[in-house]
């Protein structure tokens, strides 16, 4: 053993020579811009995306006040908030093409990915396989910055010509031709840019996780004893590796379409927009898996702990998650049935979704039989993580309601798919963040949180989401269209129940703010391992927080012990 | 036990590097399979007459397609994108034709502006499944077609239903085709300069 911990002492200080005298008391400039330390960077990632969640937070407050009557009532304000001088009506619509864009850009590239891969994928992959550090803790820097410029250059895009208005108004998905002749000026340009910066950047992360998991495990931490949190970073590393690419190529194309002259997805020069959107949705269906994947992952580690039992099926939960990155390559024309496509790949792309649900169903039933018989202590984490595999179910459903091509054509863009892709991102992915944010605060800032204020936060968040998102089943169901900022006066109460929803919503997370300064200023200091004998992944053997530099003597998992 | 595969720190990295580059190759390679999609679509669109794409055939072949007994009727509609300065129509709204049998269908084009316009057409059928067996021997919409200012001019398509879509499942139902036709501006050009011998050719979006 001895010899391990030599080697491996050897491998750390390889990593950068002078890394101790630099890195040990590194001053405030060199320890956060310079950071090469993954629980740093991963700290960074996190407040990175509280930051741009509150930006793509109020942006859905605005839509949300917006949608409250019938009528438009405010956009005229928002439109010059962001810079237009009298704003005629054409414009005062541009403003809202802005928000829903720059809500749907933000929370999937800047709040939900840095959050769940960047932040608590970098914090606790390396630590929970044993390993000192990421593979290469230098590209890791970059990773992060890269987000952060794309992050501004999405916000600069807002004050630059968009075609009718200031700022890029193509929905997150940049669909041809709108994004094209259809989006004159460089509004839409920037927003491209901010994709591919951000993109290079989860395409880096994502070489990293891979390197890290496959090379870098302790002694005896085989792939198959690996925790699911660390399975959950490497399937969706590979989602990432494989997706990723294709946006770059067809938003590059758009790109080239839009400044250069060419026609890849113009039909006057032999192009096709249906084109970008095969390739757009190759990206994007996987992307859906990336968000919630990792998701998955926490979702395990927190279930387990509070039963105080393995996982149960631990192979079936791993494989599961492998089954649904592999699948989830092959049903992305499910977003598209309305372009006009065949009867028979309609009835592929129904059958090919719909045999998701399989591998998701495995993994909600063997929470729940973990759970069962399980000696079940119900503290925030545990709490957020069960309100998680409710609201996940019934996005899920909802899931496999849209999955079908025939009904689809009724209920395609309508509030009926904001309620679904909500409630297994905005509650699905979100509740899990909070889950693990409960989970590991106390084991990264080495204080505790209110457990009270924890519960609290759950409950207002629980009851305030599903008034905002259940409502727009109902609205979706009899009609009413996505992407528009006025509507019938028909669909006025249920667009009511959903602003004040979200006003509950918002309230909940004034709790959490509150409960982060109580944990800062007040909170008890955090053990190393403060939930007790059912957390028994490797940061429970570390100080909280864990030291700037872990694991130089080098972990070795017992061959008998369990995930 | 456990001690037995641990690497030497430059053999870490030379592992670490060849997991790295492996990474970055599989995202290089699937960058490539990006921009390869746009001609791999093109071509899977003309096989399989995905999108309603037609088809393309020679007199040749053509010539060899027996006319059988079913009549079906072929309906035809023309458009040009927004903004563009050109009167298109068909000369006939509807034409019965058995199957298998060539056909001539005429459309009309006019040039409403004081500019030398060049337009390419774009063109599927409907019902999709129909694009496979829709087969055009001639048509205006295999080149780009230019008309001076003020001109008009009759295009025709020479085209015939393949036979065998009568023996296609997906087709059975299938009474009626549309062939529809959209030009483009490709380029206009102001007809003093083009006399000039100046090109201060515009290219259209």
């Amino acid at each position: 053993m001895a010899t391990t911990a030599d080697q491996f002492q050897g491998h750390v200080s390889d990593h950068g020579h002078g890394h101790d005298h630099l890195h040990e008391h590194p001053g405030f400039f060199a320890r956060w811009f310079m950071s090469t330390n993954h629980k740093d960077i991963g700290t960074m990632y996190l407040i990175f995306a509280i930051f741009a969640g509150i930006i793509g937070g109020a942006f859905s407050g605005m839509m949300r006040v917006e949608l409250a009557e019938p009528g438009i009532q405010y956009l005229d304000m928002f439109a010059k908030w962001f810079g237009a001088e009298n704003p005629d009506f054409t414009t005062t619509l541009h403003t809202w093409n802005v928000l829903i864009t720059a809500h749907g850009l933000i929370m999937v590239f800047f709040m939900v990915m840095p959050a769940i891969i960047g932040g608590f994928g970098n914090w606790f992959v390396p630590i929970m396989i044993g390993a000192p550090d990421m593979a290469f803790p230098r590209m890791n820097n970059i990773s992060f910055w890269l987000t952060v410029a794309g992050f501004v250059s999405l916000m600069c895009s807002a004050f630059v010509p968009g075609g009718t208005g200031l700022g890029a108004g193509t929905g997150w998905t940049v669909y041809a031709p709108l994004s094209t002749y259809g989006s004159p000026g460089p509004a839409v340009d920037f927003g491209i840019f901010a994709l591919h910066l951000a993109g290079a950047g989860s395409i880096m992360g994502a070489i990293n996780f891979i390197t890290t998991i496959f090379n870098m495990r302790a002694p005896g931490m085989t792939l198959h004893k690996m925790p699911l949190f660390v399975w959950s970073v490497l399937v969706t590393a590979f989602l990432l590796l494989l997706s990723l690419p294709v946006l770059a190529a067809a938003i590059t194309m758009l790109l080239t379409d839009r400044n250069f002259g060419t026609t890849f997805f113009d039909p006057a020069g032999g192009g096709d927009p249906v084109l970008y959107q095969h390739l757009f949705w190759f990206f994007g269906h996987p992307e859906v898996y990336i968000m919630i994947l990792p998701g998955f992952g926490i979702i395990s580690q927190i279930i387990s702990t509070f039963s105080k039992k393995p996982v149960f099926g631990y192979l079936g939960m791993a494989y599961a998650m492998v089954a649904i990155g592999v699948v989830g390559f092959i049903v992305w024309a499910h977003h598209m049935y309305a372009t006009g496509l065949s009867v028979n790949t309609k009835m592929y792309f129904t059958a090919a979704t719909m045999v998701i649900a399989v591998p998701t169903g495995v993994k909600i039933f063997s929470w729940i039989a973990t759970m069962w018989g399980g000696s079940l202590e119900f503290k925030s984490p545990m709490v957020w993580a069960i309100g998680f595999i409710f609201l996940f179910t019934v996005g899920g459903v909802t899931g496999v309601v849209l999955a079908n091509g025939g009904i689809d054509d009724n209920l395609h863009d309508t509030y009926y798919v904001v309620a679904h892709f909500h409630y297994v991102l905005s509650l699905g992915a979100v509740t899990a963040l909070f889950a693990g944010f409960y989970y590991w605060f106390p084991k990264m800032s080495g204080k505790m949180h209110s457990e009270f204020l924890a519960l609290l936060h759950f409950a207002i968040f629980f009851v305030g989401v599903n008034m905002i998102f259940f409502p727009m089943h109902f609205l979706g169901m009899q009609g009413m269209p996505r992407r528009y900022p006025d509507y019938p006066e028909a669909f006025t109460y249920w667009n009511h129940i959903a602003t004040i929803g979200y006003m509950v919503m918002a309230a909940s997370l004034v709790v959490w703010f509150v409960n982060i300064a109580y944990a800062f200023l007040a909170g008890r200091k955090a053990g190393d391992n403060y939930w007790g004998e059912g957390a028994t992944t490797l940061e429970w053997t570390l100080t909280s927080p864990p030291p700037f530099h872990q694991f130089e003597t080098l972990p070795v998992i017992d061959e008998a012990a369990h995930h | 036990m456990a001690s037995r595969n641990l690497p030497a720190p430059d053999e870490a990295r030379r592992r670490n590097r060849k997991v790295g580059l492996i990474g970055l190759a599989m995202a290089l390679g699937m960058l490539g399979m990006g921009f390869a999609a746009v001609p791999l679509y093109r071509i899977f669109c003309q096989v399989t007459g995905y999108g309603g794409t037609t088809q393309r055939v020679d007199s040749a072949t053509a010539s060899a397609v027996q006319a059988v007994g079913r009549t079906m009727s072929i309906r035809f509609d023309a458009n040009v994108e927004r903004d563009m300065p050109w009167q298109f129509k068909p000369l006939q709204t509807t034409h019965s034709i058995k199957v298998g049998q060539r056909d001539l269908a005429l459309f009309w084009a006019k040039n409403t502006s004081d500019k030398v316009v060049t337009g390419t057409a774009s063109f599927n059928v409907e019902p999709e499944q129909a694009a496979k067996y829709f087969n055009k021997i001639q048509c205006f919409c295999f080149t780009s077609q230019t008309l001076q200012p003020g001109e008009a001019v009759k295009m025709p398509v020479l085209y015939y239903v393949d036979p065998a879509i009568l023996g296609d499942e997906d087709n059975k139902d299938v009474e009626q085709i549309t062939l529809s036709y959209t030009f483009h501006v490709t380029a206009t050009k102001d007809p003093v300069a083009v006399a000039k011998g100046l090109d201060h050719g515009e290219v259209g979006s």
